[in-house]
C-alpha cells in the first residue's frame, strides 16, 4: 500500500518537476519574449517576482533549474524507483508478509510529505524557491535571498534546506527498512544467490543511501547555520556582497560543502539508476523467455558499483584546483566504475541473444532503455578526465550525459515497471495500444531533446545560463541543417513540449485502467518470481500461504518441463534434466 | 500474518528485525557525526595561526559530564541485564538513574556551559592595529618562544550598546586573565580550569577590530563547530532520554507483563543507540576540550 502511496505522489512531483522543465524550454527558445496564453496567468501563480507581463525573470529561471532538478530527483525519482517499487515489489519477490518496521515506513513517508510541502511552499514565499541550483554551492547559496525583500527564515533558499532534512530522514529510515526486510524476512529456501537480481539492486541502493545521505545532512545542517546563525562553517574571509563586507568571522570553506555535497551526490546517481538495471532485468528476462546471462557477475557488479560510488566524487570537482594527486586518484576510480557498469549493460544485452523476444510495452521501454543508458553512461567516459572535462564542464554536453542516464535511462525503467507490475497491483491490464502511443513520441522526442544537447556543450554553450546562450561566442558561428546552436533550442523545446503532451495517454491510461482495465490473471506475463504467486491485488500479509523457494529466479524454457517457465515455488521434480545428460556410451 | 523475528532471531542471521535496524541507524549516524567531524577537521587544519582559540572550554565540568555518560551506559546495560534475568524493579531503579544522568548532563550543558560561553565577548585586532594593542597580547613575547601570534582581545563586554550602535566608537572589556597579562609564561599555554574575567579595563577602538562578537556560533569556525556537534550530540541525548522515560513509564513498561523478552529487545535497542550517543561524546570531549 505504502509502495503505491509513493507511487503516485512521486510520479505527480514528476509531472510537476517536468511541467518547471517546459516552461524553462519556453525561455530557452524565445528568451525574453512572454509566454503567450499562459504566462500571465502564471506569473501571478509564482508571484511579483517571477514572470511580470509573462516575460520570465533570471532570478525566476534559475529557481525553476533548481527546482526542477531537486524535485526530479528526490521527489520523483528516488521516491519512485527506491520507495515505491521497492515497497511494492521486495516484501512480494522475497515472499515476505510485509516490511520489517511499517510504522518506521509510515514515518518515512510522511517525512516525505512534509519535505515535499516544505519544498512545493518554497515557491510562494517573497522572493520565491532556492535559486543556486540544486548543488547550492557557497557562497552564493548562503548569501542569496537575503536583504530586505526577504524573510530570514522563510526564504527559499532556507526552506530547500529544511525541506532537504525531512527529505534525508525519510529516505534514511526507508533504506534501513529494507536492508532489514531482505536479510530477516527472505521465504524459506530463498538464499542469496537465488534472489532476483531487482532485490539485489534494491538491496545496495539501500545500502548507498544509508551511508551516503548523513554527510549530506551534517552539511545542511552547516548551511542552515551559515544562514540563519551567522556562522562561517562555509564562508571565506574578507566577502563583499553587494558593496559592503559581510560581517562574518570567515575562515570557512566553500570547497568543504562541495565535497561533503559530492560524497553523497555520486551515490546519489547510483541509486537513480541501480533501481532501474533491477527492473529492467526482470522485464528482460520475462520477456525473452530465457533467463538472465551472468547472474552471478551481475551480483558482483552491483556490490562493487556501490562499493566504488564512495570513493569517485570528487570527478564532479575537477576544476577547483584539487592537485594532480588527487585528480589522479579520482580519475583512475571513476574509470574502474565504469567497468561494472558495462559489465551490467553487457550481461543483459547478452541476455537477449536467442531468447523468444516479444514486444510487449514492458519490453519496448526496457529494450530501448539498453542504447539509452548505453549513450549516457559512454558519454560519460571523457568527463573522467579532468583535462576534457575542463572544457566540458558546466556545460550543455553535461547535461546531455546526465539527462540520457536519467531521462531515457531510468524513467523508462521506471515506465517499463510501471506497465509490468501494474496487473499485480490492481489485477488489471493497461492497454497495450495506448502504451504504445505513449512510447514511441517519449523515445523520439527524448533523443531530439537531448542529442543536440551534447553539441551545444561542445560548441562551449553553458549550462544555467538565462538567455540560451546568445552570449556564448559560436552562437551564430555554426550550422547544422542550417540551424545555429542557439536556434537548435527552438527544436529542442518543441520535443520537449510534445514529449509532454506524450504523457497524457499514459496518465489517462493509467487512471482509466485501475477501474476499467482488463481483468487479468494472477500471472498474466507468465513469470517466474515469487511476486506472482499472490494474488491481485495482494491482500494484507501479501500471501494466502508463506511461499517456498526451491530453484532460482529466472528459470524460463527449463529443459524437460512443459511450458516455458517454472515458477520459484515449483518443487524439483525428478524429471528434470538439471544436470548435463549422460554422454552416449561408445560402442566398441 | 504476522511479522517474524520480532522477538525470536531468524536461525540462519542469528538476529531478531530491530538489532538489523539498529545497527544500519547507528552505521547513518556514524556517517552523519563522522561529516560534522571532518568538517571541524578540515577547518581546524586550514586555519590562519592564532585565529583558531585554545582553552576556552572548562574542562573539569566536562570530565565530569564524560563521566555522568559513562556512568549512564553502564547503568542502561543493567537495565537490561535486570529485564533478561526478569527483575523488573531493579530495571526501573537502573533505568531511574540513567535518566537522572542523562537529564543532569543536558542541564549542565544547557544551563551552565553554553549561557557562560554567551555572556563572554571576543575582539579580533586587524593586522595593521596588533602593534597597538601589544600590552594585551604580547606577540612579541610569543614570537620569542616560537609560539603561533594571539590576534584576539576576549573579557567581559562591559558597554553592550556598542555592538549595535554606531555611535559607540570603542569596546569597553574587562579583560581575560590570558589578555591582562599576555607576558606572563603561565598564560602561554590553555588553562583547564576556568579562570574569571580581571579587573584590569582595556578601551579598544572599533576602528582596528577586524570583527567582534559574543561567544556564539557566529564568533569562530570553531565555535560553530562546537555549538552545532554539541547541539546536534545534545538532541540525541534529549531524544535517547525521551525514549528511555517512555519505557520507564507504565506506558512503555507494560509490555513487560504480556511480553518481557520484546521489552528486553526494545531497551537493548535504545540501549544501543545510547552507547552511540555516548561514544560520539567520547570523541567531543577530546577534540573540543584537550586539543
Amino acid at each position: 500500500m505504502i509502495g503505491i502511496q509513493y507511487g503516485l505522489c512521486g510520479l505527480t512531483f514528476l509531472f510537476f518537476g517536468f511541467s518547471l522543465m517546459m516552461l524553462m524550454r519556453w525561455q530557452l527558445a524565445f528568451p525574453g519574449q512572454a509566454l503567450p496564453v499562459i504566462g500571465n496567468a502564471l506569473g501571478h501563480f509564482f508571484g511579483p517576482g517571477s514572470m511580470p507581463d509573462g516575460k520570465m525573470t533570471p532570478e525566476f529561471y534559475n529557481s525553476l533549474g533548481a527546482m526542477h532538478g531537486t524535485i526530479m530527483i528526490f521527489l520523483g525519482i528516488v521516491p519512485v524507483a527506491f520507495a515505491a517499487f521497492g515497497n511494492f515489489v521486495v516484501p512480494l519477490q522475497i515472499g515476505a508478509p510485509d516490511m520489517t518496521f511499517p510504522k518506521i515506513n509510515a514515518a518515512s513517508f510522511w517525512a516525505f510529505g512534509v519535505g515535499g510541502v516544505i519544498m512545493l511552499t518554497s515557491f510562494f514565499v517573497p522572493g520565491g524557491a532556492a535559486k543556486g541550483g540544486w548543488t547550492s554551492y557557497t557562497p552564493l547559496a548562503v548569501v542569496a535571498d537575503k536583504g530586505a525583500a526577504f524573510h530570514p527564515f522563510f526564504n527559499g533558499q532556507t526552506l530547500w534546506l529544511v525541506g532537504f532534512i525531512f527529505l534525508i530522514t525519510s529516505s534514511l529510515l526507508g533504506a534501513i527498512n529494507f536492508i532489514t526486510t531482505i536479510i530477516q524476512l527472505r521465504a524459506k529456501g530463498l538464499t542469496w544467490m537465488r534472489l532476483p537480481f531487482f532485490v539485489w539492486s534494491q538491496f545496495v541502493t539501500a545500502f548507498l543511501l544509508v551511508l551516503a545521505f548523513p554527510p549530506l545532512e551534517s552539511a545542511i545542517i552547516m548551511q542552515i547555520m551559515d544562514r540563519t546563525a551567522d556562522t562561517s562553517f562555509f564562508m571565506p574571509a574578507g566577502m563583499i556582497v553587494n558593496g559592503a563586507p559581510l560581517h562574518i568571522s570567515g575562515g570557512g570553506s566553500p570547497l568543504l560543502w562541495q565535497h561533503l555535497f559530492w560524497f553523497l551526490g555520486h551515490p546519489e546517481v547510483y541509486v537513480l539508476i541501480l533501481p532501474a538495471f533491477g527492473i529492467v532485468a526482470e522485464i528482460l528476462a520475462n520477456n525473452s523467455r530465457k533467463p538472465l546471462w551472468g547472474y552471478k557477475s551481475l551480483v558482483f557488479s552491483v556490490l562493487v558499483i556501490g562499493f566504488l560510488s564512495f570513493i569517485v566524487w570528487a570527478h564532479h570537482m575537477w576544476l577547483t584546483g584539487m592537485g594532480s594527486t588527487v585528480s589522479a586518484f579520482f580519475q583512475t576510480t571513476t574509470l574502474l566504475i565504469s567497468i561494472p557498469s558495462v559489465i551490467i549493460l553487457s550481461a543483459f544485452f547478452i541476455s537477449l541473444w536467442g531468447g523468444s523476444i516479444r514486444f510487449n510495452v514492458p519490453m519496448l521501454f526496457a529494450t530501448a532503455f539498453l542504447p539509452m543508458f548505453g549513450i549516457g553512461g559512454l558519454t560519460g567516459i571523457p568527463l573522467a578526465f579532468n583535462s576534457a572535462d575542463l572544457y566540458l564542464h558546466d556545460t550543455y554536453y553535461i547535461i546531455a550525459h546526465f539527462h540520457y542516464i536519467v531521462a531515457p535511462g531510468t524513467i523508462f525503467a521506471l515506465f517499463a515497471g510501471i506497465y509490468y507490475w501494474f496487473p499485480k497491483a490492481t489485477g488489471r491490464s493497461m492497454s497495450e495500444f495506448w502504451g504504445k502511443v505513449h512510447f514511441w513520441p517519449s523515445l523520439i522526442c527524448m533523443n531530439v531533446i537531448f542529442l543536440p544537447m551534447f553539441l551545444q556543450g561542445m560548441l562551449g554553450m553553458h549550462r544555467r545560463w538565462y538567455d540560451g546562450g546568445q552570449g556564448w561566442s559560436v552562437a551564430g558561428d555554426h550550422t547544422v541543417w542550417g540551424q545555429t546552436g542557439f536556434q537548435w533550442n527552438w527544436w529542442i523545446s518543441s520535443a520537449a513540449w510534445i514529449m509532454g503532451l506524450a504523457q497524457i495517454p499514459f496518465i489517462i491510461n493509467f487512471f482509466w485502467s485501475i477501474r476499467h482495465g482488463k481483468k487479468t490473471k494472477e500471472n498474466p506475463w507468465d513469470a517466474t518470481t515469487l511476486e506472482w504467486t499472490s494474488p491481485s491485488p495482494p491482500p494484507h500479509g501479501n500471501f494466502l500461504t508463506p511461499p517456498v523457494a526451491y530453484r532460482g529466479p529466472y528459470e524460463y524454457s527449463l529443459p524437460g518441463r512443459d511450458g516455458d517457465f517454472t515458477m520459484q515455488d515449483e518443487p524439483v521434480q525428478a524429471t528434470e534434466r538439471l544436470r548435463k545428460p549422460e554422454p552416449e556410451p561408445v560402442h566398441v | 500474518m504476522e511479522i517474524p523475528y520480532t522477538v525470536s532471531t531468524r536461525p540462519d542471521t542469528g538476529l531478531w528485525n530491530a538489532k538489523v535496524g539498529i545497527w544500519l541507524f547507528l552505521a547513518s549516524e556514524v556517517m552523519l557525526f563522522g561529516g560534522l567531524f571532518s568538517a571541524y577537521i578540515f577547518l581546524r587544519l586550514d586555519a590562519e595561526p592564532g585565529m583558531w582559540p585554545h582553552g576556552l572550554l572548562n574542562v573539569p565540568v566536562g570530565t565530569m559530564n564524560t563521566a555522568i555518560l559513562i556512568a549512564s551506559s553502564v547503568t542502561v546495560v543493567l537495565a537490561w541485564a535486570s529485564l533478561k534475568m526478569r527483575r523488573f524493579s531493579a530495571y526501573w531503579w537502573y533505568m531511574t538513574i540513567t535518566i537522572l544522568c542523562g537529564v543532569i548532563f543536558l542541564v549542565v550543558k544547557l544551563a551552565y556551559e553554553w549561557p557562560q560561553k554567551f555572556d563572554h565577548f571576543g575582539a579580533f585586532i586587524k593586522k595593521e592595529a596588533l602593534e597597538k594593542y601589544e600590552p594585551y597580547l604580547g606577540n612579541h613575547h610569543l614570537e620569542e618562544k616560537g609560539l603561533p601570534p594571539r590576534r584576539e582581545i576576549s573579557g567581559h563586554l562591559h558597554n553592550h550598546e556598542a555592538m549595535h550602535d554606531p555611535n559607540v566608537k570603542e569596546f569597553e572589556v574587562a579583560l581575560d586573565p590570558v589578555n591582562a597579562d599576555p607576558t606572563n609564561p603561565a598564560n602561554d599555554r590553555p588553562h583547564f580550569f576556568y579562570r574569571q574575567p580581571t579587573d584590569k579595563i582595556a578601551k579598544i577602538e572599533k576602528e582596528d577590530v577586524e570583527y567582534f562578537s559574543m561567544f556564539e556560533p557566529r564568533h569562530s569556525a570553531y565555535f560553530a563547530s562546537y555549538f552545532t556537534i554539541t547541539g546536534l550530540h545534545g538532541l540525541h541525548v534529549l531524544g535517547g532520554v525521551l525514549v528511555f522515560i517512555y519505557f520507564w513509564l507504565p506506558v512503555g513498561s507494560k509490555l513487560y507483563k504480556t511480553n518481557p523478552e520484546h521489552l528486553a529487545n526494545r531497551v537493548e535497542v535504545v540501549g544501543l543507540f545510547w552507547h552511540f550517543v555516548d561514544l560520539v561524546w567520547i570523541f567531543v570531549f577530546p577534540l573540543f576540550y584537550l586539543l
